[in-house]
């Protein structure tokens, strides 16, 4: 953790990019299911919102709100990542990176759906840019901040916070 | 306290420095540029070395013990309470009480204040510049008690408005609750104005001392309020000790905050007795070891003496505010007059946090978000910020590397 050569390993391009220009920014019109996200010690706060169809499937996703850098490219990235997958899908995509970032699964992970994992490898890899957050603890939940949200958004929970 | 008076005689902020090991420690491989005194300053070795005097040579239970080593711990905690009278130039040293922090501070006076002095409708002010710990109090004796909460907007420049303070202070208001120093963008609010309002319809006044008493000096008798609180970590002293500092006649009318051993005179099955004030505040072991310390910060802070102080200060956050403003994309808030040493600032395309690791990856440890005063930041229609507050110990070349360090960050997000 010295010199700048390994701030650009945390802030790489697509961070910076998405951070910048967020995709899938703003409300989503038939959303039927969004939370709130909240990292107090931050002061971090995001909606997601998800349409989820009648096969399980997320065929629409957005998020708003405001945070740093790194929550909004999380955040702009899950939305792309997770469009068009299945809930359970979109759960170990969350599983992926929050093993990557903290080397544990999340919490209340016990009883996911199992998921074909090769079907998850491709869009996976884009996870990898996040990758960074491993070595600034308190920046992790800023990464997962989004993914817990959504996570919220479809157990029907209204809001979250990474406290 | 040899040691305390070396380092103030010469004034020498090198020996001023030589005082805080911590100020040696690298961070990151860089030097630490310790820029987060507002959230909490270092200690000298004089207030860990008392510390630990107490615990090697003369620690026991204090108020109670009829024994030595009682009596040695009662009497060093005891005049730790008076140099806390004087450092405040209260009327009283019975005035004082000990408690955690300024937080516990507040929550005590809406607490025993609210029961003994507070029906519904009743009004309490205070402004939108208030870190959460003058808030939050309030809210919930709202909600328990039905009083009614109001708070004064604040000038662009950070300051709490006076025409806005004037229109919230009215006939029903009992109480004023305000800032002496803003956390959050460093301003010094006009609170004399404010307290002469408030007398004007017999309200009392508290003020949240926090961010002011490490910088300036403080008379609660000429100041004219009526609660003072402040913590003793953000006085280089250590954590989990504060001071409640109250009229007299306002605490003694006021029923305790907690109960349970030290507050009591005389405890039976169906009734108790109350111990006169202080000690009515401060049920249980107290933080004798803090209380101890906070004394040990006093002698320090006064040895060094707040004509130098202020003037150092003045000299960094002057340096500092010259350099940012020659920093493209950044601007600095709530820039009234007169301030304190802190500096709120953000960048374009930069996010506070983004910010605060960037810096810190330098070695420069700032505090970024909303500074636990969310009202302010909705107020000035900000997210957050970062914010660099500068202690007695920081050093020209400390503001260096911080303009150094935000040149980095313009490196990533320029």
């Amino acid at each position: 953790m010295t010199g700048a050569s390994d701030m650009r390993d945390l802030y790489q391009e697509v961070i910076i990019d998405h951070g910048r220009n967020p995709r899938n920014f703003g409300k989503l019109e038939n959303a039927n299911r969004s939370a709130e996200g909240d990292n107090p010690m931050c002061g971090d706060r995001l909606t997601v919102y998800l349409h989820i169809d009648d096969d399980g499937v997320v065929d629409g996703t957005s998020f708003e709100g405001h945070g740093c850098a790194i929550s909004t490219a999380s955040a702009s990235l899950m939305t792309e990542m997770v469009k068009g997958r299945t809930r359970a899908e979109a759960l170990a995509l969350f599983r992926r990176l929050h093993e990557m970032a903290t080397g544990r699964p999340p919490e209340d992970d016990a009883g996911a759906e199992p998921v074909d994992e090769k079907v998850l490898e491709e869009v996976a890899g884009k996870l990898e840019v996040l990758s960074g957050v491993r070595e600034y603890p308190m920046r992790v939940k800023c990464a997962t901040l989004p993914w817990h949200t959504m996570k919220a958004a479809m157990a029907g929970e209204d809001s979250t916070t990474t406290e | 306290m040899n040691d305390v008076s070396a380092a103030a005689t010469g004034r020498d902020l090198a020996r001023i420095r030589a005082d805080f090991p911590i100020l040696s420690e690298t961070v990151h491989g860089k030097p630490l540029v310790f820029l987060d005194n507002a959230a909490s300053a270092q200690k000298p070795r004089q207030v860990f070395d008392a510390e630990r005097d107490v615990y090697e040579h003369g620690y026991a239970n204090i108020h109670r013990g009829v024994h030595y080593l009682s009596q040695v711990a009662t009497q060093k905690f005891e005049e730790s309470r008076a140099k806390v009278r004087a450092f405040l130039n209260a009327p009283d040293v019975d005035e004082i009480v000990f408690v955690r922090g300024a937080t516990e501070a507040i929550n005590l006076v809406a607490h025993s204040y609210g029961r003994a002095f507070m029906e519904p409708g009743d009004e309490v002010v205070i402004s939108v510049l208030e870190h959460h710990s003058n808030i939050v109090p309030w809210q919930m004796l709202r909600d328990e008690r039905g009083i009614v909460l109001k708070a004064a907007t604040a000038t662009p420049d950070g300051m709490i408005d006076l025409d806005s303070m004037k229109r919230m202070i009215g006939p029903k208001t009992k109480l004023v609750a305000i800032t002496h120093m803003s956390n959050a963008l460093g301003t010094i609010q006009p609170v004399d104005e404010i307290v002469a309002m408030a007398k004007q319809v017999g309200a009392h006044v508290l003020i949240d001392g926090c961010q002011a008493v490490p910088h300036m000096p403080v008379d609660v008798q000429a100041l004219g309020c009526d609660f003072y609180v402040f913590s003793g970590h953000k006085l280089y002293g250590p954590t989990g000790i504060g001071v409640l500092w109250g009229r007299g006649e306002l605490l003694s009318q006021m029923p305790p905050y907690q109960g349970g051993g030290e507050m009591i005179a005389r405890v039976s099955i169906e009734k108790t007795r109350y111990k006169n004030i202080p000690h009515r505040f401060e049920a249980g072991t107290p933080a004798i070891i803090q209380g101890i310390g906070l004394g040990a910060a006093i002698d320090y802070v006064n040895a060094v003496g707040f004509d130098w102080i202020a003037w150092h200060e003045r000299d960094l956050l002057d340096y500092a505010m010259e350099k940012l403003r020659g920093v493209n994309s950044l601007t600095m808030h709530g820039q009234g007059e007169p301030r304190g040493s802190i500096l709120s600032f953000t960048m374009e395309g930069a996010h506070p946090h983004d910010i605060g690791t960037i810096l810190d990856d330098k070695g420069v440890a700032v505090r970024a978000g909303h500074h636990c005063a969310e009202p302010l930041m909705d107020f000035y229609g900000l997210k957050a910020t970062t914010r660099a507050s500068f202690g007695l110990y920081n050093t020209r070349e400390e503001v260096d590397a911080l303009v150094d360090a935000i040149g980095a960050v313009q490196e990533i997000f320029g």
